[in-house]
């Protein structure tokens, strides 16, 4: 038996983007004994990726905004199946977090009288994202990070973990492997944070990074938390299409909301020609009007349709592409150039509101924004759905297991608004982290089987054995399999016997899987860590897949062809999964509490 | 499209050398890509670190035909592909395995910088005022995406091996984002002079220019913080005005 080391914290956090350090951060602060896992080294998880802003109703822009209308701009954004709890604390608590990062030393862009500033993004009523530049999720992680340091959080960097341990139905522990040497540590832990992020590295077409393989979603489910709305798949509208390399990177929907419009090979600005009826009354209906919007010069111009939300422009874009009006690489045109006629010295604006936008297309495509127009196209970027928790406490359905952040599910319902992600992650890691450490403290330590143990260690040798046959390409080729088949089969337009063919290749991918091989040995083995991570991402798969069968209907980012209506039965309803008594996924749907009246007012009122 | 040759280091801290492979490279690659090419056709086992493929994590360090650069933002038609293409870890740290450098020296010296101390919030809701123009010299330094390429670069790291006595430009970059935050009230002057060790520095701009986030390193953070380092130490007026009056958070 191969050996491993033992560590025990009261409260382990798996995850060191925003949501996990900011919940190790409130964990510490509650004074009790907090280890942090990550797989990558510290502050370069995918937080780090954001670009365009965190949401909260600061109303320094303009003074008429309000947690309210903040709430009830991503329940309609969500379609109203999300969780309206999380989605009320999230308005009302997103301010004060903003507050918090500048006590901890972050610098956001200013207004003229000395304020954070705050732009325009998809969905939002009033210029509600605190930003730098386009590069908030750097400032947001390195912020969390350097004041973390200093809190005594005990960091395992580079470590990745392959189960969770339990005590009878309670959360007992982690186990895992460092990348960087193979050897294996176990975590004892009164309470767990899961805050992995998201499952992108399903799909061939993605803005996500290796790391979002699904192990939060995957092992919650495992240890028997229950899994809504997976789903939801956000295909954000704006990633790069060209060239093949760099096919999926984000473009920030920033450029939008700096003034970019989108157009076809035709040059003709296609948003307007679809306007969906419940944003028809805040959108405005041409062109003069949406630039003074953008340049908040006129209090009663209404939002472009480029600042729709993210569903309905990657569906207008695919729509253009069909028929035949898309870009030479399949995308449209996202212009920010033609601003340039509009304000003076406009080269230097564009670089100044985005710098990385700027810097990202010049070095990989050879293209100065300043002066042409950009190629985009939709590109897998977020999941809604995730492990079903408790608004209040973020606690998953088994006792001493918490969630924040993407792998967490029901603030953003059938779609999220841009912006509302990194306000999630500060908002729900802070909550997740104080009741764990609550957790820990009232509950005393849980004991772990050694069978648990020696299984997980047999579990993560296996791919090593070198009497197994390794098939071409090994875990690298059942990962491109995938990837190929969800973004064909389960992607952004779906039909129901494209589906169960589906889930059929993923019972076939799955039996590949449990005999892959990686030749070489533990330290530093890329082939291996692929192999480990394939059962996280096949799993998530299949819930994507399950989930999407079972919601006959489109709405928010889940469009099918074979039922292209919003259905009114599915108004109140997640779809639910469980790990069956035999091992088998099941699927339900259940109906969503009522909302409190005082809530339902709120939402009457912003129609 | 064209058949390119790699040159790869391989081994680990005890030994290694370059292995030459072969791989397809089509139009816009970037070395990154090659190397996740050559991983999945011919040597699964090949270590390399890196996330965002787009210029903003700093993982994917590492030294290309002896530079220092980020993978993910070399492009190969940018490069001569008649001859082989090297790719080799950052050196001025021990080698883990193949291109990846053990780079937790940086995180312990961190550590050992002063944090943030803000002066009390300007409003009641907690909240400070802050011009643009103040903000801008700092954001720039904040910038920096931690892939440890001027670490790498700069000879006394690398050739000389002061990591005991010298926190190299990254950390002077933080230092510096720290001392002109318009809000610090925290003086990391006296630790920069004497356990920092800015005056090793002889401001060859190295850093500075294979910084992938363009941050002026020499310039504008290390020069200005090696005068506060002049004007704290060595000039008697300034040091006699000092303790008179206190510091605040910028000058």
């Amino acid at each position: 038996m191969a050996e491993y080391e033992t560590f025990e914290f009261d409260v382990l956090i798996i995850g060191a983007g925003g949501a996990g350090l900011r919940a190790a951060i409130e964990a510490s602060a509650a004074g009790v004994k907090v280890g942090l896992v990550c797989k990558s080294l510290l502050g370069k998880a995918h937080t780090v990726m954001a670009e365009g802003g965190m949401a909260a109703a600061l109303a320094n822009v303009d003074e008429r905004d309000s947690w309210k209308t903040h709430f009830a701009d991503t329940m309609r954004g969500g379609y109203y199946i999300n969780n309206w709890r999380m989605a009320q604390l999230h308005a009302q608590q997103a301010a004060e977090r903003v507050r918090e990062l500048e006590a901890w030393g972050a610098v956001f862009d200013r207004t003229r009288d000395g304020k954070i500033m705050q732009r325009n993004f998809g969905g939002h009523a009033h210029p509600r994202l605190a930003h730098v530049g386009d590069r908030t999720g750097l400032e947001m992680i390195r912020t969390l990070q350097d004041h973390g340091i200093h809190q005594g959080i005990d960091v395992h960097m580079e470590f990745t973990v392959t189960r969770l341990l339990m005590d009878g139905d309670r959360v007992a522990g982690a186990f895992g492997y460092s990348r960087e040497l193979g050897k294996f540590k176990l975590f004892k832990a009164n309470a767990i944070v899961m805050a992995t992020g998201g499952i992108g590295r399903a799909y061939k077409i993605t803005s996500n990074s290796w790391e979002y393989t699904g192990e939060g979603q995957s092992l919650a489910y495992e240890a028997g938390a229950e899994l809504i709305d997976m789903e939801f798949v956000q295909f954000h509208p704006t990633g790069m299409v060209w060239p093949p390399s760099v096919r999926g990177i984000l473009v920030t929907e920033g450029v939008r909301g700096e003034g970019g419009i989108l157009k076809n090979s035709d040059g003709k600005r296609f948003m307007f020609n679809d306007i969906p009826e419940n944003y028809k009354s805040s959108t405005a209906d041409n062109p003069d009007e949406g630039w003074r919007y953008v340049t908040k010069t006129d209090r009663e111009a209404r939002r472009p349709p480029e600042l729709l939300t993210r569903d309905h422009v990657a569906r207008c874009i695919l729509k253009e592409v069909k028929e035949g009006r898309g870009s030479p690489h399949g995308g449209a045109f996202l212009d920010i150039a033609w601003i340039k006629e509009k304000i003076p010295d406009g080269e230097a604006h564009i670089k100044k509101k985005l710098p990385s936008m700027y810097h990202q297309f010049k070095e990989l495509a050879g293209i100065d924004i300043t002066q042409e127009p950009m190629e985009v196209g939709p590109t897998t970027h977020y999941v809604m759905g995730g492990i079903r928790v408790d608004g209040e406490t973020q606690m998953s359905t088994v006792p001493g297991l918490f969630a924040a952040g993407e792998c967490a599910a029901g603030l953003h319902g059938a779609n999220r608004l841009g912006g509302n992600s990194l306000s999630d992650l500060v908002v729900f890691g802070k909550i997740a982290g104080e009741s764990a450490a609550r957790f820990a403290q009232e509950n005393g330590s849980p004991n772990i089987p050694d069978d648990q143990v020696n299984a997980a260690v047999e579990e993560a040798l296996a791919p090593l054995d070198s009497s197994r046959a390794t098939d071409a390409g090994g875990a690298y080729q059942i990962q491109y399999d995938l990837q190929e088949m969800m973004q064909d089969q389960v992607g952004i337009i779906r039909q129901e016997d494209e589906m169960r063919a589906a889930v059929e290749g993923i019972e076939a991918l799955k039996k590949r899987a449990a005999n892959v091989a990686a030749p070489g040995n533990r330290q530093y083995n890329p082939g291996w860590h692929t192999a480990l991570d394939l059962p996280c991402l096949l799993h998530v798969a299949e819930a994507v897949t399950r989930s999407a069968i079972e919601r006959k209907e489109s709405r928010g980012a889940h469009t099918r062809e074979d039922y292209k209506e919003k259905d009114e039965k599915f108004d109140s309803v997640n779809t639910v999964l469980r790990k069956g008594p035999d091992g088998e996924m099941q699927v339900s749907l259940e109906t969503i509490p009522e909302m409190p009246e005082e809530l339902k007012q709120i939402i009457e009122d912003h129609r | 499209m064209t058949q390119v040759k790699f040159k790869i280091w391989r081994g680990d801290k005890e030994s290694g050398e370059f292995k030459e492979y072969q791989t397809e490279v089509t139009e816009g690659m970037v070395v990154l890509d090659a190397i996740h090419q050559i991983q999945a056709e011919s040597a699964n086992d090949l270590a390399c670190r890196w996330n965002c493929k787009a210029g903003k994590c700093g993982s994917c360090s590492a030294e290309i035909n002896g530079m220092p650069k980020l993978m993910c933002m070399t492009r190969l038609s940018d490069m001569n592909l008649e001859d082989p293409i090297s790719v080799e870890p950052m050196r001025a740290f021990p080698i883990m395995k193949d291109l990846v450098s053990d780079v937790s020296w940086n995180y312990r010296v961190k550590e050992k910088i002063k944090p943030f101390k803000p002066r009390k919030p300007d409003n009641a809701d907690g909240s400070w005022n802050m011009q643009q123009k103040d903000v801008e010299r700092v954001q720039e330094f904040r910038k920096c995406i931690e892939c440890f390429l001027c670490q790498d670069v700069c000879h006394v790291l690398r050739d000389h091996e002061k990591h005991e006595e010298f926190i190299g430009p990254r950390f002077f970059v933080y230092s510096a984002a720290l001392e002109m935050h318009p809000l610090d009230t925290e003086d990391r002057v006296p630790d920069l002079k004497k356990s920092q060790g800015i005056g090793y520095c002889n401001i060859t701009k190295c850093c500075t220019k294979v910084c992938p986030e363009h941050i002026t390193i020499t310039d504008n953070a290390i020069i200005p913080l090696k005068e506060r380092v002049v004007d704290e130490f060595y000039d008697p007026l300034t040091k006699l005005f000092r303790i008179f009056k206190p510091k605040r958070g910028d000058d």
